[in-house]
């Protein structure tokens, strides 16, 4: 009994000590990275919190008088908020169109194999690759002759462009982790195929679609080149209101930075749900 | 997965097929239809030589600069972010509370609008009221983005490594994660060191995920737009006008339809091919079980 608990113990020790020492690098490399990521964001929190003379005139770290007067100033102002109901809005129809078109392909391909399923998966891949720039122009015309410009729907349809194919692949890696047999006891059960895949599939994949529908949220959140192009007034994005800071009396980078730090906290809100999912998703289903 | 063969999975994929083709196909087949012809008061004229625009476009030092532009910014990225990115991965606590406040605070930076990181990041090196210029100033280093093409080029190469290095590191981590512990209890009886633990067992292990990693990192470094327009205009000059600033500028400020589709296409084929590239590097990765 001794000869063996001996070494166990020695080993034991001999792990913790290098544990010991490693956490604590480790720590300090961690530390000083958050620092870098929090830094920045920190400063635009600050003067969020300032008014435009101590921002201007004193150098301070920490807000002298600290005020909410930016952030009161774009919660009652209509032409300031309706930017992020505009924003919340096309996000939210995107995510709806988004998933409900890629949730059939995607069980399609990762349960069948058809004529150019590979080609076409690759094909899907390539919107994901192509340059917003390059689609602005003609997606301006587009809209503008259907008579959708400056909708919502407009901009939630154009960032389906990168959105479907990111959903399809993302779900089509969380379905293949379902086992086949499932869908073969449940047509021998009698189920239809709609009946199976919304009574028995979908609850399956519940994270995936979960997953999926973050990721089209955050990619239609944070896009702005299309969704400033397809709007003029109505369906303007917050991020685009934004600009309109620099008024004739310079900018006001209060409000500016209220602007920006509110813009940060639906994201912020929902990574804490997905937070082990997150590389997953970005990896398209792949880890 | 042994998948069987079924031609009706097709009508499964039709929706997609049909909005991908409205929201893709129609907007493409404009550019291509632009791209040779001219436009002059909305009205279409075909060119006498079909491909005028094209050898123009290749003919132009503006583009070319721009692509070497472009090309060299993604280039750096790739060599900071993607080493900071497993290095940081390899120091994340492996579980616990730590390890989700990590992940949380990580992911920050990616659902930060992108016109806002650039907001953020044009404040920040502001010399009279951003941290990062005001302390830069203090001690003494000359600092200015908006006339200085050095740090224009240092401004938006360390805002992109603050915007995307989590990235990087989550993949990684995702990919350290996935590895059973037997690996490491294996290395520990062959006495490996650190630094062989990584090169044989954590860096294999990681590649799959790794791949992932660049192939986003590079498409997505290669259509940047909205941040370095926000910090730099694409100034001092044109220093910091890559493909994308560059492209609006034409098609959007100047209206010059045809040249414009041309550079469209061209861009759009750069990335394509060097996509695949990767897209194929990585889907071997796949099969072999990676």
């Amino acid at each position: 009994m001794t000869d063996t608990t001996i070494p166990e113990n020695l080993t034991a020790q001999g792990s913790n000590t290098r544990k010991r020492f490693k956490v604590n690098t480790s720590a300090i490399v961690m530390g000083l990275y958050l620092l870098f990521l929090m830094l920045p964001l920190y400063w635009l929190l600050n003067m969020s919190l300032k008014t435009n003379t101590e921002i201007l005139n004193d150098f301070t770290l920490f807000p002298r008088n600290l005020t909410l007067d930016n952030y009161r100033t774009i919660l009652t102002d209509p032409s300031w908020y309706m930017g992020y109901v505009n924003s919340l809005i096309y996000v939210v129809m995107n995510m709806v169109i988004s998933l409900s078109v890629a949730l059939p392909a995607a069980y399609a391909f990762s349960r069948y194999s058809f004529m150019g399923d590979k080609h076409l998966f690759f094909w899907l891949l390539t919107n994901r690759m192509a340059p917003p720039a390059v689609f602005a122009l003609p997606f301006f015309q587009l809209y503008s002759s259907v008579g959708l410009f400056d909708t919502h729907i407009a901009v939630a349809l154009a960032h389906c462009l990168f959105n479907v194919p990111l959903a399809v692949w993302i779900l089509e890696g969380f379905m293949r982790g379902v086992p086949k047999e499932i869908d073969e006891t449940a047509y021998i059960d009698g189920y239809s195929f709609g009946g199976f895949f919304v009574k028995i599939f979908m609850p399956l994949i519940a994270s995936g679609i979960g997953v999926a529908a973050f990721f089209c949220f955050m990619f239609s959140w944070v896009e702005l080149l299309l969704s400033r192009t397809l709007t003029t007034v109505d369906a303007k994005p917050i991020a685009a209101i934004m600009t309109r800071t620099q008024g004739a009396s310079g900018i006001d980078w209060g409000v500016l930075a209220a602007a920006g730090i509110l813009t940060i906290v639906p994201g912020a809100l929902v990574i804490y749900f997905v937070r082990n999912y997150i590389a997953k998703g970005f990896a398209l289903g792949r880890v | 997965m042994q998948k069987t063969v079924n031609q009706k999975a097709w009508f499964l994929v039709l929706p997609v097929l049909l909005l991908v083709a409205f929201s893709a196909v129609i907007p493409l087949m404009t550019v291509v239809n632009y791209s040779i012809q001219d436009t002059f008061g909305g009205q279409f004229y075909p060119l006498d030589d079909k491909l005028m625009w094209f050898s123009d476009l290749l003919e132009d030092e503006r583009m070319w600069g721009a692509l070497q532009r472009q090309l060299m910014f993604s280039g750096i990225i790739l060599a900071i972010e993607i080493p900071l990115g497993i290095f940081v991965a390899l120091n994340m606590p492996k579980s616990g509370f730590w390890s989700s406040f990590c992940l949380v605070v990580m992911s920050l930076p990616l659902l930060i609008p992108w016109n806002v990181v650039g907001t953020i990041w044009q404040i920040f090196g502001r010399v009279d009221i951003g941290l990062l210029g005001y302390v830069l100033d203090k001690i003494g280093i000359d600092y200015n983005y908006t006339q200085n093409t050095f740090d224009a080029w240092v401004t938006i190469i360390v805002m992109d490594v603050w915007h995307w290095t989590s990235l990087v590191a989550l993949l990684a981590f995702a990919g350290l994660k996935s590895i059973p512990d037997a690996y490491y209890q294996a290395a520990k009886i062959d006495q490996a060191n650190r630094w062989k633990v990584f090169r044989f067992i954590e860096l294999p292990k990681m590649m799959g995920v790794l791949m992932i990693a660049i192939l986003l990192r590079f498409m997505d470094s290669f259509m940047i737009y909205t941040e370095p327009f926000v910090v730099t205009g694409g100034g001092p000059g044109n220093a910091t006008t890559l493909l994308s600033i560059d492209l609006v500028k034409m098609a959007l400020g100047q209206f010059d339809l045809g040249p414009a589709a041309a550079f469209s296409l061209m861009y759009f084929l750069v990335i394509l091919l060097i996509s695949w590239v990767f897209y194929t590097v990585m889907t071997n990765l796949d099969k072999k079980g990676m």
